[in-house]
């Protein structure tokens, strides 16, 4: 009788390569951007790395060696990313996936070279956002590096929001800069003063102007609004004291203190004279509404490309960890594979690196839809102008019925034909995108950098004592603590915690949401190996979870789902990082799985590859899940009071009278009672009678079905373990350390 | 008199040095493990050759630089992400195998009637320009059998520096033993040139150049014909990878003087 033989699935050969990675972040088309990549990375694993290896670290102050760093930045093309070609850059249109690659590529080798990069670019990102055209052409042209026969430096940029000197009862929402009109002659200009105390403002070692947020401090001024300010304005240009700051050491940080005379033309944007007050026509919160929302993706990418960068070095180092002893002979397991014959090493380097993929996933999707969202910000902006309108509450009126109508038109299934104004109707196009925009964009920089910093500790421990060296391979100690600066600077987690519990709540999103569970379903049916089926349901319990608490009271009558208590709705929105990530992290190797088989630059190996990484999907997915589980389960039952021994909590036990009673029709009935409470008051030895659970019934349905689900997903954490162990590395890192 | 010069470089693509290289043999020709799935570079020391090109054609108006790469186009297509951006040039793709156990004879006639194909090329000022070496496997025969091929005879190996001379003619250098150079006076073009490693560092990348060469570059690699290579040419017994030696001992208070003296026992006693 002839017996099958199982076909073994094909592993992992070699790391991902550059054109696997291009397809599943979504820029294989885009020669441009790969090119910038190659040039990124060029720089990071080159001067950066020296830089680092060389002790940059170790000091506090900029440094020409650090400021070295900053002319490679000039001469790769990085610090041209942000603007447009007519500005001395190198890319039309949408800067959103550029820079969150050339982020990744500095963040690899050390965060404080990507935020020094970044920093410029925030510097320029209110000018760009709402600067007027002159203002645009004036600092852009500026900041761009000499072109082939100029002979001038870039000028380099910082943003000073506000950051209040702690301890002294400065509430963080307010503006703690002012501007006076101190001289207004009529018929020209107002010359302002500007009054302005920054505190850990990145680039003012070195900068040569400040986008600065200030409020008015005349009555002669409406509102907020933000200013340029350069070095050499008549006044006080004090670049403070270097921050001791234990992290990003490569990028300059400091406290300055501004006392300023400028002109009324650099207020961003422009302003109106109205009945005698200058009236700006952007305030300091429109313009960083519109800048953070962009750059914070970046900063999520970053602690992405950490967890990643980790995999190689861990790798090297669990292989080779007992070579050169006695008792590891070569061609011995003890010899060949080190640590890795150990299955913990393996299972703990497994959730680093699926960490590492969903995170990426989840920035590099959040970067790619600000990419598709910016033009289109444009197009609605020409559409308010031609229907004529004007003011917020018209615009907002416009949103909130397209909306509306986008949220039905989500409902419908993919071949419903009244679905078809989904993707050709500007305003539904507009409010789709800015709906996930408002979500993934706090839920990148949230989840990445917060959970990120942990699975890098957890990578840093997987080197032992060594991870805590400067020796240590791929920095990975630095990396653990600049993650905790990525999950602060830029609005910490709060911030995003609290943008979450809004944005998550609205219905279009919530329609959208709901149409991901179909979605992952599908996905199921066709690869059940991703584990988009327990995501599905995790997604799914979130929804019944947020529907629970939006109109439940807590033990004391209190309602839950409100603004002031977050701790119902930042846990809320946590569990919906999860969920964000793992599906874009699925999405993103089933693009792969298409398009790789196309591609001959990939097709080898691909099967490997994709059997690889839909076991970190679904290893990630079963991770999310169990998150989202614990979570929701704490807030559904965790503000019920719990039963006790009185009068009305042993209202539904039995007695030990009735049941002797009734043993004699029922027997054995005393056994299966569990809350027995005896004549004498006595009672079993525990808390309080069990609890009823009559109204979460559907709750503990989707519980259990969500603990089936995960069936599976440690074999192929176990499958991707293996494939670990057998995983071609390079000789040595391409970087020094 | 003119001194444009017409200059081709061949240069094929290789694993990255720093990838794990381990031969196989699936059928009659070996490969390496994984190759096509390893981060690929233009060969070292035809890219210093470019880099020669490159700077040669710079100082000398209406010089142009060709760059014919025989290698599997897509993997050509991540090199050149790279390579674009160091110097202006034109990509002559040939879509073909990229193993380092390929017929040096083959390979050469190959890339012989792909260069004579080129349009524009003045064989009269033709440079041709190539590593001496290859970081795949060095037969370092290639580059005289394209240039016999195209019957250009004046040829140089191990090249470390061309200077131009007023007349128009080349004062070259040549790596011979001990570190010293055999210079050489050449009339001009054509000739061959295959480089060490010259004395130009590697260019930094400037996206600028990179997106100018890529308007040519991804039309000619769409355009690239295929370039079979002959698979049974030559029969290998065997192939290993060098072997890799370390002895390693910890000696403290040593004088510069004992380290050198121990050094150059260690290096003469093979």
């Amino acid at each position: 009788m002839a017996t099958a033989t199982p076909v073994q699935p094909e592993l992992l050969r070699t790391l991902p390569s550059d054109a696997a990675r291009q397809l599943l972040w979504g820029f294989a088309d885009r020669y441009d951007l790969q090119m910038l990549v190659q040039s990124a990375r060029a720089v990071a694993r080159g001067p950066v790395a020296r830089l680092v290896a060389n002790g940059g670290r170790n000091s506090h102050e900029w440094t020409p060696a650090k400021a070295e760093m900053l002319e490679a930045f000039d001469s790769s093309g990085i610090t041209a990313v942000f603007m447009d070609p007519e500005e001395g850059g190198l890319f039309a249109g949408p800067k959103n996936l550029v820079l969150a690659l050339v982020a990744f590529e500095l963040a690899w080798v050390d965060g404080g070279a990507a935020t020094a990069s970044l920093a410029g670019c925030l510097a320029l990102a209110p000018i760009h956002e709402r600067g007027t055209p002159e203002q645009q052409r004036h600092y852009m042209r500026l900041a761009a590096p000499p072109q082939p026969g100029e002979d001038r430096k870039p000028w380099r940029g910082a943003f000073c929001l506000t950051e209040p000197i702690p301890y002294v009862g400065v509430d963080t929402g307010m503006l703690n800069g002012k501007i006076r009109i101190v001289e207004w002659k009529p018929g020209e200009e107002p010359m302002l003063q500007v009054e302005k105390r920054g505190r850990f403002i990145t680039n003012i070692g070195f900068a040569n102007f400040v986008t600065a947020a200030v409020d008015s401090g005349d009555d002669r001024i409406k509102g907020s609004c933000m200013v340029i300010l350069e070095e050499d304005d008549p006044g006080i240009f004090d670049r403070g004291t270097p921050t001791r700051k234990m992290v990003h050491q490569l990028s300059s940080t400091g406290d300055p203190i501004f006392n300023l005379r400028i002109p009324a033309s650099r207020i961003v944007g422009g302003y109106d004279i109205k009945d005698g007050v200058l009236v700006p026509r952007h305030t300091h919160s429109e313009v960083i509404e519109a800048v953070f929302r962009r750059t914070r993706v970046t900063v999520g990418v970053m602690t992405a490309a950490k967890l990643l960068s980790a995999v190689e070095p861990v790798i090297r180092y669990q292989r080779g960890r007992f070579r050169g002893a006695e008792t590891a002979t070569p061609g011995s397991v003890r010899y060949e594979l080190g640590l890795q014959a150990r299955e913990d090493s393996l299972h703990r380097l497994t959730d680093v690196w699926a960490t590492g993929e969903a995170s990426a996933s989840l920035a590099f999707a959040a970067a790619r839809t600000f990419d598709e969202l910016d033009p289109l910000e444009k197009e609605i902006e020409k559409l308010y102008a031609e229907r004529g309108i004007m003011g917020g509450r018209a615009k907002a009126k416009l949103l909130r019925e397209a909306a509306d109508q986008a949220a039905a038109l989500v409902q419908l299934s993919p071949a419903d034909a009244r679905k078809q104004p989904q993707n050709s109707d500007l305003l539904l196009r507009f409010v789709m995108l800015d709906s996930l925009a408002d979500v993934l964009c706090p839920a990148a920089k949230l989840w990445n950098t917060g959970w990120g910093a942990q699975m890098m500790r957890e990578a840093v421990s997987l080197m032992g004592g060594y991870g805590i060296t400067e020796d240590c391979p791929g920095f990975l100690g630095n990396k653990w603590m600049d993650a905790q600066l990525e999950a602060t600077y830029e609005g910490p987690e709060a911030v995003q915690r609290r943008q979450l519990s809004v944005t998550m709540t609205q219905p279009l999103f919530l329609a959208q949401l709901r149409s991901w569970v179909r979605e992952m379903r599908e996905i199921a049916s066709e690869h059940p190996g991703t584990g988009a089926c327990a995501l599905a349901t995790a997604m799914t319990m979130w929804l019944w979870t947020l529907d629970h608490l939006q109109h439940s009271k807590d033990a004391d009558g209190g309602k839950l789902y409100q603004s002031a208590r977050q701790g119902v709705t930042f846990p809320l929105a946590d569990a919906l990082c999860w969920l964000m990530a793992a599906r874009c992290q699925i999405l993103d190797v089933l693009r792969l799985q298409r398009q790789g088989a196309e591609d001959a630059s990939v097709s080898e190996g691909l099967p490997g590859l994709v059997n690889f990484l839909t076991d970190l999907c679904h290893v990630q997915s079963a991770r999310a899940s169990g998150e989202v589980a614990r979570i929701c389960a704490e807030l559904v039952f965790g503000y019920d009071r719990h039963p006790a021994w009185d009068e009305q909590g042993t209202r539904g036990c039995w007695h030990k009278d009735e049941l002797d009673t009734l043993e004699g029709l029922i027997p054995g009935i005393n056994s299966y009672a569990l809350d027995v409470v005896g004549s004498d008051g006595s009672h079993p030895k525990k808390a309080g009678p069990c609890v009823s659970c009559h109204t979460a019934g559907p709750f503990l349905s989707l519980h259990t079905k969500l603990d089936a689900c995960l069936t599976g997903s440690r074999l192929a954490k176990d499958r991707a373990a293996e494939a670990i162990s057998k995983l071609m590395i390079p000789e040595a890192l391409d970087y020094p350390a | 008199m003119s001194n444009a010069y017409h200059i081709v470089v061949c240069a094929g693509v290789v694993p990255d040095p720093l990838q794990t290289l381990e031969p196989i043999t699936p059928a009659t020709v070996p490969a390496l493990k994984n190759e096509m799935m390893l981060p690929a570079v233009l060969d070292p020391w035809a890219a210093h050759a470019l880099y020669e090109a490159a700077n040669l054609a710079a100082h000398a108006a209406g010089s142009k630089v060709w760059l014919v790469s025989a290698a599997p186009k897509a993997k050509l297509q991540q090199v050149m992400m790279n390579v674009a951006q160091k110097a202006s040039f034109e990509l002559v793709p040939i879509d073909s195998p990229a193993s380092g156990f390929a017929d040096a004879h083959a390979v050469a006639a190959l890339l012989a009637t792909v260069i004579q194909s080129i349009p524009a090329l003045d064989r009269s000022r033709l440079l041709l320009f190539g590593g001496w070496e290859s970081a795949s496997r060095g037969a370092g025969v290639t580059m005289q059998l394209v240039a016999e091929q195209l019957g250009v005879v004046d040829q140089f190996q191990g090249v470390d520096q061309l200077t131009v001379q007023p007349d128009g003619s080349f004062e070259i250098l040549e790596r011979i033993e001990g570190g010293r150079h055999l210079v050489s006076t050449c009339q001009g073009p054509p000739a061959l040139l295959g480089w060490a490693t010259g004395n130009l560092p590697e260019p930094r990348n400037n996206p600028q150049i990179g997106m100018a060469n890529m308007r040519t570059i991804m039309p000619a690699l769409q355009r690239a014909k295929a370039g079979p290579l002959p698979q049974d040419a030559i029969r290998y017994l065997s192939v290993t990878p060098p072997k890799q030696q370390r002895q390693t001992r910890i000696v403290k208070d040593r004088s510069p003087d004992e380290i050198a003296a121990e050094l150059l026992e260690w290096i003469v006693q093979d």
